[in-house]
């Protein structure tokens, strides 16, 4: 389903976006993240004071001088003062900061050896060793870390190098599901099928192509690995797990916590140093998977309305016609933060109960301008100019809470990809009789009897059945059909049908427009309907508009458009369908065309 | 639907079986160093050989599992190595104390996590930062130094709750009450932070699909867009996150157990390894694999109440 549907404007300028960034080596991006850099020098300076401790102290860690018991902070030979057995306080940190970065090594390390290899097997070969990979590892997941590590303590000796071990393979799951859900994801791209046709073997596809694509998320992972493995090392040797021979920061917070009332600062260091460590690991993380995946999208309030740029001042073409879109422009946020206007300067008006095609290929703005017309415009864009007048009334500018009386009883919408438009949780009838109710208030019984009488009108042979389906068990003609019926349900005076036929089957694709064309005369209902296809339009539409590039390039009764094309990019556009019904002689090849012209 | 509990049954048991299987072969190496602790340093090694003989350590490690199995299959998960006491009813009397700190703190995290990320997710804009700084600190402080941040402010400070030790409900549900406030403030903080963000990770996902867009054009109001429909749609995967959470919280529990001195199944599991009391542990891995099983099982039954595609499989 998903092949077939056209790019939308704002998957188009995403790609660019991403491209536009992609240019610029990671490191670089990496340097300008004030996050970035501030969590890695912390960790590269409290690390390197680990790998400088022969340096550093006059002690061993566990040198224990009973002259020395408790010593305060600033004691001469005793920077931050000694233990409750007389150990250099200064010493065991800084001995601890290595057991930290072992730890940490081991953990990460075996989870990303463990999970890499496993997630490339389980990936990249057939469906018998991924349903075995993926059950072992289900396994593994279920099963409680922590308790594990401690139940094995008699197997480990508590050496908690050999704890991290296992606790790596713990971990593995994770990098398991990243590696293996990239690995499919590139097998089924283009570059490895050329890949193989030009010769190359698995291992090498494997090493060159996959690898290269899984390293970003691996190295964010393994940010996130390496400090949950420091802070359970150090839970473990909290409860005493392990040798007492090996300084920790679990077991100098104990001891510090044993000592709590004596002398505090025991207990603040080794955690200042701890809070330190796995915040920085957590933030740097936060960083790198902002830097390498890009920002997730951040949200905005649900219905906010649509954002409108100040100092609009756009007047009107003409108050008399139903809707009026006069000099509208769109535009989205670039990279660098400059607004690119998609939609630019966009005339064209609807009279009551006419029938008007807006013509022009993905990324035209065509369907912008639909969205506008019905306030639902993505958070990311903004109305630069224009003005929208349905029956009079100026809808730029309009809050939500104003505009929506008007949809659904007013304004209709059918969209483009039937399956993705209705909510799969619920059943096809309850969300129709939703819809009827928000828009007329009537009761439930009165919309249920309203919502079936439709969906019979639309051509569903069973409307009870269809009523009591989920949207996962109608076709996606029948799903259309089911949209049809929502949208024109409280009578609207204007129906926007935005590509209602590309994602169906050609000998659905005709059942569908006889359907739109017989409910619009029925209901006297203007249409605006959105197509990149003149075929569409031929024999439904009174007047055409064509787009190109987000402005009107030409418009004009239906008639003279198809007779007598003026511009250039129309006449293309009407070859188009000549070439396609030229193909159509032949039904198989027919459909062929259709999925790759999709 | 009876299928496919049956099926999900049947993966728990072959679990369960893996679990305790490579459990005990782990565990089976280290029989001499129990029939050690056991006898005390001065043993000789032909007493400590005749003890390990006399407990049946000595068989193939596979019949021995295969004796546990049957025995543990009728119930019977036998004796303490170490206080003879039966381990069936004191890993049970134990899970339950357990139980008693994470079953509140599970509700109260996914309560205060759903709130927190719907929240965040359909407001935006400062609330969004304001949920996404608790949840960053909640996050990155390690829970030990939450446990002992908090006992040494609400306890040893300000004296409003008691440092240690624990109550059963039966007892004295107000001191029971209060015995686990601090134990669960620790685990809701840690469980929140992960879990919000997932909820309000999903709920943006959500709220951009094509589904709200049409909603939207027939008027649905802005209300039953989130709660009814986004929310229920984010609600499936964030049920998955929340078994793991449970889970998670199991193993977390242990150090809580430990800082505040609650006689629960994490304690009871440390002593028993510190002491490689094996008919124990091997109790405790039991209980602990049937648990899980359990909370998957129960997880699945609900995706499938959730969300209407799942109940096909």
């Amino acid at each position: 389903m998903e092949a077939m549907t056209a790019p939308s404007t704002e998957h188009i300028l995403a790609i660019e976006d991403a491209a536009a960034t992609s240019r610029i080596p990671i490191w670089k991006r990496l340097l300008k993240d004030p996050q970035a850099v501030v969590t890695a020098g912390i960790l590269v300076i409290i690390f390197l004071l680990g790998i400088l401790t022969p340096f550093l102290t006059q002690h061993g860690p566990n040198d224990a001088d009973l002259s020395m018991v408790n010593a305060p902070v600033g004691t001469p030979g005793y920077l931050l003062g000694a233990d409750e057995t007389g150990r250099d306080i200064w010493t065991r940190l800084l001995h601890s900061i290595n057991t930290a970065a072992i730890s940490a090594i081991i953990g990460a390390g075996v989870a990303l050896v463990v999970g890499v290899i496993a997630g490339l097997i389980g990936g990249y070969f057939g469906a018998v060793t991924r349903a075995s990979t993926e059950w072992i590892f289900n396994l593994v997941m279920t099963f409680p870390g922590i308790l594990l590590l401690i139940i094995l303590m008699p197997v480990t000796g508590g050496d908690y190098r050999f704890t991290m071990l296992i606790f790596g393979v713990l971990l593995s799951p994770g990098i398991y599901r990243i590696v293996r859900n990239l690995v499919v994801g590139v097998k089924n791209e283009l570059f490895v099928d050329a890949a193989r046709v030009s010769g190359l073997g698995n291992l090498r596809i494997l090493r060159r192509h996959v690898l290269f694509v899984v390293r970003g998320p691996i190295i964010i992972a393994a940010a996130f690995m390496a400090g949950s493995a420091i802070a359970v090392q150090s839970g473990l040797a909290f409860l005493g797990v392990g040798s007492l021979e090996i300084p920790s920061f679990g077991a100098m917070i104990a001891s510090g916590f044993r000592n709590l009332y004596i002398a505090p600062t025991q207990f603040l260091w080794p955690s200042l140093l701890l809070g330190v460590i796995t915040a920085s690991l957590v933030l740097l993380g936060n960083a790198l998977r902002d830097t390498l995946e890009g920002s997730k999208p951040t949200p905005v309030k649900v219905g906010i309305g649509q954002k409108v740029a100040p100092g609009n001042d756009v007047k009107a073409r003409d108050a008399s016609a139903l809707l009026e879109v006069t000099d509208l422009g769109i535009a989205y946020r670039g990279p660098s933060g400059q607004p690119r206007e998609v939609v630019r300067g966009v005339s064209l008006s609807v009279a009551r109960g006419e029938v008007v095609g807006v013509v022009g290929e993905s990324g035209s703005g065509k369907t912008q301008t639909a969205f506008a017309t019905l306030g639902v415009l993505p958070a990311e864009a903004i109305i630069t100019r224009g003005s929208i007048l349905f029956d009079g009334k100026e809808l730029v500018g309009l809050t939500d809470a104003r505009m929506r009386p008007l949809r659904g009883k007013e304004i209709a919408y059918i969209p483009q990809e039937p399956m993705s438009n209705l909510d799969p949780s619920y059943r096809v009838g309850s969300q129709l009789v939703e819809g009827v109710r928000s828009a007329l208030g009537v009761s439930k019984k009165e919309a249920k009897e309203r919502v079936l009488a439709l969906l019979e009108r639309c051509g569903i042979n069973d409307p009870h059945r269809t009523f009591d389906s989920y949207p996962h068990q109608i076709s996606g003609g029948m799903a259309q059909r089911v949209l049809i019926a929502g949208a024109v349900a409280s009578r609207p005076r204007l129906l926007i049908a935005d590509e209602p036929t590309t994602a169906l089957d050609v000998t659905v694709q005709a059942e569908i427009l006889d359907l739109l064309r017989d409910l619009q005369s029925e209901l006297d209902m203007a249409m605006l309907l959105v197509t990149h296809n003149f075929g569409v339009v031929a024999d439904i539409c009174d007047r055409i508009v064509v787009m190109q590039n987000g402005a009107v390039v030409e418009e004009g009764p239906a008639i003279e458009i198809f007779q007598n094309p003026q511009d250039e990019y129309t006449r293309m556009l009407l070859g188009a369908i000549l070439d396609e019904s030229a193909v159509r002689a032949d039904p198989p090849a027919a459909a062929l065309a259709e999925g790759v012209l999709q | 639907m009876p299928v496919y509990i049956i099926r999900r049954l049947g993966a728990g048991l072959v679990l369960a079986l893996l679990v305790t299987f490579i459990t005990f072969l782990l565990l089976s190496t280290s029989f001499e160093d129990v029939a050690r602790t056991i006898l005390g340093p001065s043993a000789t090694p032909e007493v400590t050989e005749a003890l390990i003989a006399e407990r049946g350590w000595d068989r193939p490690v596979f019949v021995q599992y295969v004796d546990w199995l049957v025995n543990a299959a009728q119930g019977n998960f036998g004796v303490s190595v170490y206080t003879s006491l039966p381990v069936g009813p004191t890993v049970l009397q134990r899970l339950a104390v357990t139980l008693s700190v994470i079953i509140p703190a599970l509700i109260l995290t996914v309560i205060l996590s759903t709130i927190l990320g719907v929240w965040s997710a359909s407001r935006g804009g400062a609330v969004d930062r304001l949920a996404q700084g608790i949840s960053l600190v909640g996050y990155i402080v390690p829970g030990l130094l939450l446990a002992i941040g908090l006992v040494v402010i609400f306890a040893v400070q300000l004296k409003w709750l008691p440092a240690t030790g624990y109550t059963p409900p039966g007892e004295d549900p107000a001191a029971w009450a209060r015995s686990i406030t601090i134990p669960v403030i620790v685990l809701v903080i840690g469980g929140v932070a992960n879990m919000a963000a997932q909820v309000r990770g999903r709920m943006i996902d959500e709220l951009r699909r094509d589904y709200v867009r049409t909603l939207r054009t027939r008027g649905t109001s802005t209300t039953s867009i989130v709660l009814r429909h986004a929310l229920r749609n984010a609600a499936s995967p964030a049920l998955t996150v929340m078994s793991l959470e449970f889970i998670g919280m199991f193993g977390g529990a242990l150090i809580i157990e430990n800082v505040f001195a609650l006689p629960g199944y994490g304690s009871f599991a440390f002593n028993a390894s510190l002491q490689g009391d094996i008919p124990v542990i091997m109790g405790i891995t039991a209980f602990g694999v049937l648990l899980v099983t359990g909370v998957n099982l129960l997880t699945d039954l609900a995706n499938g109440w959730l969300n209407p595609k799942a109940r096909v499989h």
